[in-house]
């Protein structure tokens, strides 16, 4: 049975509509990358898995519960199996990266401080951060702040870790990093990991499946060897990286022209 | 002439929306303060509505005292000019104890604290909603009111009466400065002159009056943070509209208030 199952999901903003009709199933323990360009509304997708937002229509089941309609109460609660690491962390800017950890821990569960404190240094051990506990998230590089954000979403021992665009701002090494710590996690607590990206070297690297998104709806779901074979134009233009309009391009050549035969330019 | 129409709608639904969110706003923080409260509540909620009793209240005291002595002298000063005239300068205790317990107390100290706390309010949630900590708050199932708004909420309801009683002491006090310089009235005969003035009535509806602007600050300041959409000038923004929006609110309720306690009072 799926533990993330979505329905015939429909989002409009504004009378735009953004999702159009998504369904997916999400299995357990797998990894499920979510790919797309810009405004391809997989960030939107996400937002709506983690109950942020309402959909116009459609349903989202977590673990047998649907979010799109359920009570606050069950919300709370499937909310509490979940990890969400956001794009640019989300740390808490006035608490130290190990109180940013320790913050659900001490909130939702009755464990005695020398617990709390012992969970939050292997949570960040796990995440190769154990020695930085004490510095605010100011004071961390962006690779780490993605990395404590991780960790705190570690915490509660979740069973789905979703990850908003985790190598987003980062250099190629310090996203490969990233990649193997997302490997290992899910490797170290099988749990069911989401990853929004655009990044297609990252998406290879952890994906179980891959699910791709162009302009609200899913143009392919399936394996990283059916995605990377598959012949759909768009697809293909993502993955070769062909621009979408070469206009612009020839628009600026001619402003250049013009501009280089103009009399400020011309002695 | 439909444009004007549609104007006009428009900005009619977007006051009904703002009204309809402070409502909504209000309720739920009404709801959410239990768990700020001491012994029976959340004992996170209630250390971080410490820190915001001394953020809001004891910084602001210089602050509010200086008003409120300033504010003092120019009242004795401008009334003693017209009262001298006629023979009453006496009456130069009553105005000022009257003036500051009923009214001037309760405004200045609204004042001082909306362009402090609104504004501080707005930026700090306002930058939580743009960096995304609001809805890392949702995702950990924690209720934002409950955890951002209620330690305000709770912090100003008990400050800012206090701060109140604070600028009525400072304001008579000045009166009382000017009446010993001018007149060499002796502190006991002033003191004795203030309380035949005032009676528990003016008090009550000064104290009244404080709740309800503490009331408003808070929610005007938080909400206005959470209507944050945008980036950094969306957060600058909200800040100032905390600071206008709260003090001409606070100005509206004082004159319902004082025409209620007017035409209630058998004046």
């Amino acid at each position: 049975m799926a533990i993330i199952s979505i329905h015939d999901l429909v989002v409009e903003y504004g009378g735009r509509r953004v999702l159009d009709g998504l369904s997916l199933d999400i299995e357990p323990g797998e990894t499920m990358v979510l790919l797309g360009g810009s405004g391809s509304g997989k960030s939107t997708l996400m937002r709506h898995i983690i109950a942020l937002e309402r959909p116009k229509s459609g349903s989202i089941s977590v673990k047998g519960v649907d979010i799109t309609r359920c009570s606050q109460a069950d919300l709370k609660r499937v909310r509490r199996s979940m990890g969400v690491a956001f794009q640019d962390g989300a740390l808490f800017n006035s608490l130290s990266v190990e109180d940013n950890v320790a913050l659900p821990l001490r909130e939702h569960t009755s464990l005695a401080p020398s617990i709390i404190n012992l969970a939050v240094w292997m949570n960040l051990a796990a995440v190769g951060l154990a020695d930085f506990g004490k510095l605010l998230p100011q004071e961390l590089s962006g690779g780490m702040k993605k990395r404590a954000a991780v960790a705190r979403a570690l915490a509660l021992d979740p069973e789905i870790l979703i990850f908003d665009e985790p190598s987003s701002g980062l250099d190629p090494i310090v996203a490969a990093e990233l990649d193997e710590l997302i490997l290992f996690l899910k490797q170290a607590f099988q749990m069911t990991v989401i990853v929004v990206t655009h990044e297609l070297p990252s998406a290879f690297r952890i994906a179980d499946r891959i699910a791709m998104l162009y302009n609200g709806s899913f143009i392919a779901v399936g394996t990283k060897e059916e995605i990377k074979g598959n012949q759909n134009p768009r697809i293909r233009q993502f993955l070769d990286r062909i621009p979408d309009n070469s206009a612009p391009a020839r628009a600026i050549e001619a402003y250049f022209e013009k501009y280089v035969q103009s009399p400020e330019v011309k002695p | 002439m439909a444009t004007i129409t549609e104007r006009v709608g428009k900005s009619t639904l977007e006051h009904l929306d703002y009204v309809g969110g402070l409502s909504i706003q209000l309720w739920a923080s009404i709801r959410a303060l239990g768990v700020a409260l001491p012994v029976t509540g959340n004992r996170y909620r209630w250390k971080a509505s410490i820190v915001q009793m001394f953020q809001i209240g004891v910084q602001a005291i210089p602050m509010v005292g200086l008003m409120a002595l300033c504010s003092g002298f120019i009242l004795a000063m401008q009334g003693a000019s017209e009262l001298r005239r006629v023979g009453a300068l006496g009456l130069v205790i009553d105005l000022v104890a009257i003036a500051f317990t009923r009214e001037l107390g309760p405004l200045l100290t609204a004042i001082a604290v909306s362009g402090r706390s609104a504004s501080a309010f707005s930026a700090e949630i306002g930058t939580m909603m743009v960096t995304e900590e609001v809805d890392a708050l949702r995702v950990m199932a924690f209720e934002p009111v409950e955890f951002v708004l209620a330690p305000k909420f709770l912090a100003a309801l008990i400050v800012v009466p206090c701060l109140v009683v604070l600028c009525n002491v400072c304001g008579i006090a000045a009166g009382g400065i000017f009446m010993f310089f001018s007149t060499h009235l002796g502190p006991g005969q002033y003191v004795h002159g203030v309380m035949t003035s005032i009676h528990l009535r003016d008090v009550i509806t000064g104290f009244i009056k404080s709740v309800a602007f503490a009331v408003i600050i808070v929610q005007v300041g938080c909400l206005e943070g959470f209507r944050v959409r945008g980036g950094p000038e969306a957060v600058g923004r909200s800040t100032t509209a905390a600071v206008v929006k709260s003090t001409f609110l606070v100005i509206v309720a004082d004159a319902v208030f004082t025409a209620i306690f007017y035409f209630t009072g058998g004046h």
